[in-house]
């Protein structure tokens, strides 16, 4: 028993003082552990960062390849910065999964009795998972989104349809692709709170981000117009679109609301979390 | 010190607890005892405050397990399940643990080796075997050298000498003063291992003593006879608290007298004797006899040793018995 230096009852205040204990930024760094030392972690992050580079460039080259067939409403339309980002529509399902996994992970292996157990309040455990996985999420797209940019626009310069940053609303889109990710990250997180289930997160999420635009789309179309734009991938994918058709909200306008759902399933997921039993 | 005080947990109708009040002395191991389902698990998850008691409190040390601002530096826990991320490295499960609460990383490497896991520390706690996962949850429960340690069945899935390492490592922390409270399905184990029981049948208290009262006081010692004459003896040892039973032609199991006495009462009748043989109820015999009486009677308030020797234990050993109570008229 020498490896264990404590004597008597009174130890763990002894300890306490010695200047152990919960703070937030003890929690964070837990977190970050947590994040880095899971390898399905690692192999999703980089399935993100190849479906936003890979994807990006492919479609650009696509495009490119068939520009010259490509009808005059297309050519009018055409959105060469959205077009080199096409990889963030499916960057989001790697995202969204790791993100409901979060807390998912920790219910259905038991290890959140473990993270309770450590951090009774809770809250600063749902806290420190959504900034390192947003802070994570946010840095490795933005600069996928960029890498995508740029590649797909050297695709699209063969047949001088690139376009630049410096040109009105680009530099937004592109930093908006690593911004969208980064709160559909957070809905992940928020969700996976929310229901405990990895399987009911998923479905939850993605119902609302993939399915319900392709439901909104079978209404009359004055409804559509009406509500469509108000839809959480509408509203949040407005920042990464350059050309808009006229109902879509302006770039921060949608994305600001886009936060707001995040931010009311955060609040949610923290009062869940703090009264049900773990 | 863990103190429970009018501990209730409902789940809808169901009541898992009902209220529960003992005490944790420091500087012992106590044993917490009781069938599946018996709502051990859920006084522990209490404790931890990883379930809200429905009503009545846990106090540790005089505070809430929630208010402690070291809360791994003041109890140690080892629920029941694993609660490990099956994809994480042990180290890296520790680790995490441990910078909740800016524990150093020396600390981590320390509870490894001294749970016995220095050789798998990298390896991914999903490929554990339980034996080696239960080393893992007690690795987590030292890690901040607490000095009140909760364990929900920490033998189980041991082998040999990991429920050895478990006993001696239990004790060894009660003797340094801390506060150890072991729950367990198993009697046997806890005669080994508890100086002080706290059993429950049912969400509610039946007994809280030391295990030498739990012994004495639950079994009365039955002496195993075996005469050519037994009947006859039979017949001179009835008495208003002498239960005899009789097994086989020749075998007479007697409860209520020493077997000094016995021999006695045969040898003035010029009976003789071929087998006297004391035998005292199991720990085990002891535990089945309370809390059978805890699920016959709906757990009520049998806070009392029940006075019937072998009422339930014996019987749910032995094979056809014929029994025999004393009339009372004799002497």
């Amino acid at each position: 028993m020498t490896t264990l230096t404590g004597v008597g009852p009174g130890r763990g205040e002894l300890t306490a003082k010695a200047g152990y204990g919960v703070t937030q930024r003890r929690v964070l760094l837990s977190e970050w552990t947590k994040l880095r030392s899971l390898r399905s972690t690692l192999f999703s992050l980089l399935a993100a960062i190849v479906f936003v580079v890979a994807l990006g460039i492919l479609i650009s080259w696509a495009q490119a390849s068939h520009w010259d067939q490509a009808s005059q409403i297309d050519r009018l339309t055409f959105d060469p910065t959205n077009t080199s980002l096409s990889g963030v529509f499916l960057a989001q399902l790697a995202i969204g999964v790791l993100g409901v996994l979060m807390f998912s992970g920790e219910y259905g292996t038991g290890m959140i009795r473990a993270t309770i157990t450590a951090v009774p309040h809770r809250l600063p455990v749902l806290w420190a998972k959504s900034i390192v996985f947003a802070v994570v999420t946010f840095v490795l797209m933005t600069v996928s989104s960029f890498v995508a940019f740029f590649g797909g626009q050297a695709m699209l310069s063969s047949k001088h349809i690139e376009t630049t940053l410096g040109h009105s609303g680009v530099l937004t889109a592109v930093v908006g692709g690593g911004l969208y990710l980064t709160v559909v990250a957070l809905l992940g997180v928020a969700l996976g709170a929310l229901v405990r289930s990895t399987a009911g997160g998923i479905a939850i999420l993605f119902g609302v981000l993939l399915i319900l635009p392709l439901i909104v789309n079978f209404l009359p179309s004055s409804w559509y117009d009406n509500i469509d734009p108000y839809l959480p991938s509408s509203a949040g994918q407005a920042v990464f679109a350059v050309v808009r058709d006229s109902s879509s909200m302006a770039p921060w306008t949608g994305f600001a609301l886009f936060c707001g759902y995040a931010a009311v399933l955060l609040a949610a997921a923290a009062v869940v979390l703090r009264r049900r039993d773990a | 010190m863990i103190e429970v005080q009018g501990l209730t947990k409902r789940y809808g109708e169901k009541l898992a607890v009902s209220e529960l009040s003992f005490t944790v002395r420091p500087g012992i191991v106590t044993g917490f005892l009781g069938p599946n389902g018996s709502g051990k698990s859920t006084t522990m998850r209490m404790i931890v405050g990883l379930d809200q008691p429905s009503e009545g409190s846990v106090l540790i040390n005089g505070q809430r397990y929630r208010d402690f601002r070291a809360p791994l530096c003041e109890v140690g826990a080892l629920l029941e399940a694993r609660s490990v991320h099956t994809g994480r490295s042990a180290y890296n499960h520790l680790l995490a643990l441990a910078q909740t609460h800016g524990i150093p990383r020396r600390r981590v490497s320390d509870v490894i080796e001294l749970a016995g896991l220095a050789g798998v520390a990298r390896k991914r706690a999903g490929g554990f075997s339980l034996g080696m996962g239960q080393r893992l949850g007690i690795a987590a429960a030292l890690l901040g050298d607490p000095g009140t340690l909760i364990l929900d069945e920490p033998v189980n899935g041991l082998d040999p000498e990991g429920i050895r390492w478990i006993r001696t490592l239990l004790q060894d922390l009660a003797a340094q003063g801390r506060t150890v409270l072991v729950s367990s399905h198993l009697m046997s184990e806890m005669a080994l291992t508890a100086e002080h029981l706290v059993v429950i049948g049912q969400g509610r208290l039946i007994a809280d003593m030391s295990v030498a009262d739990f012994v004495a006081g639950a079994s009365e010692n039955v002496v195993h006879v075996r005469s050519p004459r037994a009947p006859e003896l039979r017949d001179l040892l009835l008495s208003a608290d002498v239960t005899i039973r009789a097994d086989g032609v020749d075998v007479l199991e007697v409860s209520g007298l020493p077997s000094a006495r016995i021999g006695d009462v045969a040898a003035a009748a010029g009976i003789p004797l071929h087998e006297l043989t004391p035998r005292q109820a199991s720990l085990e015999e002891a535990f089945m006899a309370l809390t059978h009486d805890a699920v016959e009677y709906h757990g009520g308030s049998a806070s009392t040793l029940p006075h019937q020797p072998g009422d339930g234990a014996a019987q749910a050993v032995g094979g056809a018995h014929l029994e025999t109570h004393g009339a009372g008229a004799r002497s």
